[in-house]
């Protein structure tokens, strides 16, 4: 199944300037098993969602559609064929 | 001869140039918005490569190289620091990128948040973790000080290489002299008040240790109060704090060559955490400690902000050595005699959090 990945632009340059990713991910996927695939062809857009450990970076937010996954039961969120998913830094610092 | 002045900052790196260390020309923001609590110059083997220790609140942490002095820079896709899985950690940020000796050329050390030690042999491009002291036993037990729990002194032995020291706050200094297989606290004599027993085997606060360029065994420690200096590596330790406005401070910097020659930026207090008499001093001993110089001409006299451990740095001019200190009000001086006199590189830029310096090759 394709997904389409939504980058936000700090991450683009990562992407060769891309703004959205369409990755195939092997059903049945879950932001897990996206943010695994995208770590084996983007490695340098993956560990910055995530940090080593496997956990989602405290200030990135992940939405599939409009619900953030924190939401949907974090990294185990299920997706279906052809869901937007938006990665999107939280509103924060000074 | 061209000195290059790297200025770490919370918003991204600046780096200054100057032919006499009086007139600077200061560009930047290179990595804009992103903290740079670490960085280094590489100068050993007539190249110059830029190494610096990145945190962005959103993206995580990173080291990045520049060897084209800050046009471009470099990392490894997969990152150049990451914990092994089996550690279940995470890197927070790196607080420390110290270049090994010329003799050792691609050694550079990381120390790293959480409290650990990172080696890389390919010139910081990637490093490796120092499973010895990752595995201390006391590790569990080191406390986080105020920033953080992190190895932020990384200080290897010139003379022998399987001889590394380490400090953190709080957990003190540790040393290894089997190449980081096995680590051992080197804190007697380091007093920690703040605990029900102020002379432990470890715990101390120790905020910045530098090591003398002639004598390797002497070394300088600015404590959480306390000054004090070792003759044996470490083994022991004795204060040098008489003489100085006070025994409060961060950063500690010796001499690029000449022996028992050390600077220091008191704090009246933990409690009273501005200079002496609201002014920015810097205070010099040229005799081990023994006695202590005000040698703050030029600097403001009217100072509220704070210079973090690693934002004090001598260059490495060996007959007049430049110091340069920022603070986190986005000031930086630089001195080009020693601390004789004093002038400003820059104003107004994000909190400074570290500052390097060295001649250009």
């Amino acid at each position: 199944m394709k997904v389409t990945v939504r980058l936000p632009g700090a991450l683009r340059e990562l992407a060769g300037g891309a703004q959205v990713l369409e990755v195939e991910v092997a059903g049945p996927a879950t932001i897990r098993t996206l943010l695994d695939t995208l770590g084996a062809g983007w490695p340098a857009i993956e560990r910055r969602i995530r940090d080593e450990t496997g956990v989602l970076r405290r200030h990135v937010n992940v939405f599939v559609g409009e619900t953030n996954v924190r939401d949907l039961g974090g990294q185990d969120a299920s997706l279906a064929d052809g869901d937007e998913v938006h990665v999107i830094p939280a509103v924060s610092g000074g | 001869m061209a000195v290059l002045l790297a200025i770490g900052t919370r918003k991204g790196l600046w780096l200054a140039r100057s032919d006499d260390r009086r007139s600077w020309q200061l560009g930047g923001p290179h990595l804009q918005m992103q903290e740079v609590p670490s960085c280094a110059i590489d100068t050993r083997g007539g190249r110059t490569r830029l190494l610096v220790g990145t945190k962005s609140w959103h993206w995580g942490p990173g080291v990045l190289h520049s060897d084209d002095l800050g046009r471009t820079w470099s990392e490894p896709e997969a990152g150049a620091v990451k914990f092994p899985e089996d550690t279940d950690a995470a890197v927070k940020a790196i607080w420390q990128l110290k270049p090994d000796t010329a003799d050792r050329p691609g050694v550079v050390w990381a120390g790293s948040e959480p409290s650990a030690l990172w080696r890389s042999a390919d010139g910081g491009e990637t490093f490796s973790l120092v499973r010895g002291l990752w595995e201390h036993p006391h590790r569990p037990t080191w406390e986080p000080g105020f920033g953080g729990q992190a190895i932020h002194t990384v200080l290897p032995h010139p003379a022998d290489d399987a001889r590394v020291l380490v400090a953190m706050s709080t957990g003190g200094v540790y040393v290894t002299e089997d190449g980081g297989t096995s680590w051992h606290p080197s804190n007697t004599g380091i007093k920690a008040y703040f605990l029900p027993d102020p002379w432990p085997e470890y715990g101390q606060c120790v905020h910045k240790v530098a090591r003398d360029p002639v004598e390797p065994e002497r070394l300088f420690a600015q404590n959480h109060h306390g000054v004090y200096r070792s003759d044996d590596g470490g083994k022991s330790w004795t204060s040098i704090a008489d003489g100085l406005p006070s025994d409060f401070g961060f950063p500690v910097v010796v001499h690029p060559a000449a022996p028992n020659t050390a600077w220091v930026v008191p704090l009246v207090a933990d409690g009273h955490r501005f200079p002496p008499d609201n002014a920015l001093q810097v205070w010099r001993t040229a005799d081990g400690g023994e006695s202590w110089t005000s040698t703050s001409d030029g600097l403001p006299e009217s100072y509220f902000a704070a210079v973090m451990r690693d934002a004090f740095t001598s260059d490495d001019v060996a007959e007049t050595p430049g110091l340069y200190v920022g603070g986190r009000d986005g000031s930086v001086y630089a001195s080009p005699d020693g601390g004789d006199s004093w002038g400003e590189v820059a104003r107004h830029l994000p909190d400074v959090l570290c500052v390097r310096a060295a001649s250009l090759p």
